[in-house]
């Protein structure tokens, strides 16, 4: 079926069959690999982009429910040169080894300071329950989430 | 995932004809649980009819008879709803323990207590508050809808439009949650309406349950000493690689008690 989908503020046409995941629309059909596919069984968090604002996992989530929405994934929120304050916060503190978990992370926890109050180290590490990390042990990111918090 | 028919409708009537009209019909409500059962295949429907074009399913509403939540309300929404904070804050602490927070923002209460999961938390509070399941024909009682695992009293045309729960003079819900998943391995609501005690049980066996037993002891003496002398049977509870049937009875006395305290800590509403 044809669809019209609204991803980082494009529209895009695309024919698929119903049964395809938002995942595989946006990294085979878009060629948006930021979201990356880990587990595929929706635990680890790798593939979160934002539906309307909020965080969800998009190995989870048929594309053609999202055809009313507003996708948002890791390539929608900074340029290069112009980076999100999350991505600043995660290079400044060197909150990713080999970074595969690093587009979930960020768009997660923008979610987390955005809908969030009262963030502390405490609930950062509870806000990132749907997000698993094997290399940092997560301190750092903790430490760059928390860093924007406190610029907020 | 095996290939489907998908379907959006936009009134109630609409989804009602279209599922009546298929082979082997689902409907689609946050698919927190369905899409990842469809990736593993241990689910095939043959359409795939997505709710969220349904308003009526939708909004959250106080009246003298309690509170009456859409079957759609994502766990984000019931945990931050400003109406439900103030006059059920047990049933917004409870749906922020739900999964994850991805999970939360897609995740519906009418999904969750359509599919009697065992692990699920909402099956507690709806058992533990004494609430109604609202659907396009009937009112069903919530002691009445959990029949076994994954298991309701819910005809296979019939769609939950809303939950409706009582407002408790106070009430606490406590679980002991799977790491990896959020589920609740036990969790105990227990719920204060002058003075009668209701108390919800979930985890423990194939639905959730209400603790008669322990109800009784708690309306002769409201105290968490009283538990003590409590026997509560494992017969019939679940045995797994997260616990087994004996243990899951003992935490249902010990969430049951860790639920009590909080309670009681409450100022009396009455």
């Amino acid at each position: 079926m044809k669809i019209e989908i609204d991803v980082n503020n494009t529209v895009h046409e695309v024919v698929i069959e119903p049964n395809t995941l938002l995942v595989t629309v946006l990294r085979e059909n878009l060629h948006l690999t930021g979201a990356h596919v880990g587990c595929d069984t929706s635990q680890c968090g790798a593939c979160t982009v934002h539906l309307d604002g909020r965080a969800v996992k998009s190995c989870a989530v048929l594309a053609v429910q999202v055809a009313d929405a507003k996708v948002v994934t890791i390539e929608g929120i900074g340029e290069v040169d112009n980076l999100h304050p999350m991505q600043t916060a995660f290079r400044e503190h060197h909150a990713l080894q080999c970074g595969f978990c690093t587009p979930g992370m960020i768009m997660q926890a923008i979610d987390l300071v955005t809908h969030e109050d009262n963030l502390d180290r405490e609930k950062i590490r509870q806000g990132l329950e749907g997000n698993l990390c094997r290399c940092t042990g997560y301190h750092n990111i903790v430490s760059a989430i928390e860093s924007v918090v406190d610029k907020t | 995932m095996y290939s489907f028919d998908y379907h959006k409708p936009t009134a109630l009537d609409q989804a009602l004809d279209l599922f009546k009209g298929a082979d082997d019909p689902i409907f689609l409500a946050g698919g927190m649980t369905l899409i990842p059962t469809m990736k593993q295949r241990l689910a095939a429907p043959t359409d795939v009819i997505d709710l969220s074009g349904l308003d009526v399913l939708k909004g959250i509403a106080l009246s003298e008879a309690g509170l009456s939540i859409g079957a759609l309300t994502t766990h984000n929404e019931v945990a931050t709803h400003p109406l439900i904070k103030l006059h059920l804050p047990v049933l917004a602490q409870l749906a922020a323990t739900i999964g994850d927070n991805q999970v939360r923002n897609r995740g519906t209460i009418g999904g969750s207590i359509a599919n009697s999961d065992p692990a699920a938390d909402y099956p507690a509070a709806l058992i533990g508050l004494g609430g109604t399941v609202v659907t396009q024909s009937r009112s069903i009682a919530g002691d009445d809808f959990f029949l076994d695992l994954f298991e309701t009293a819910l005809h296979p045309c019939e769609l939950i439009t809303r939950i409706e729960f009582p407002l408790p003079d106070r009430a606490a819900y406590a679980k002991f949650r799977n790491q990896a998943s959020g589920y609740a391995v036990v969790g105990a609501l227990v719920a204060d309406f002058q003075g009668k005690i209701r108390v919800g049980i979930t985890g423990a066996g194939p639905c959730a349950c209400r603790a008669i037993g322990i109800e009784n002891e708690l309306m002769k003496d409201l105290s968490v000493d009283v538990l003590d002398h409590v026997e509560v049977p494992d017969a019939g509870f679940n045995s797994d690689i997260h616990a087994s049937a004996e243990y899951r009875a003992h935490l249902v006395k010990v969430l049951t008690k860790r639920a009590l305290t909080q309670l009681l800590s409450q100022k009396n509403a009455s």
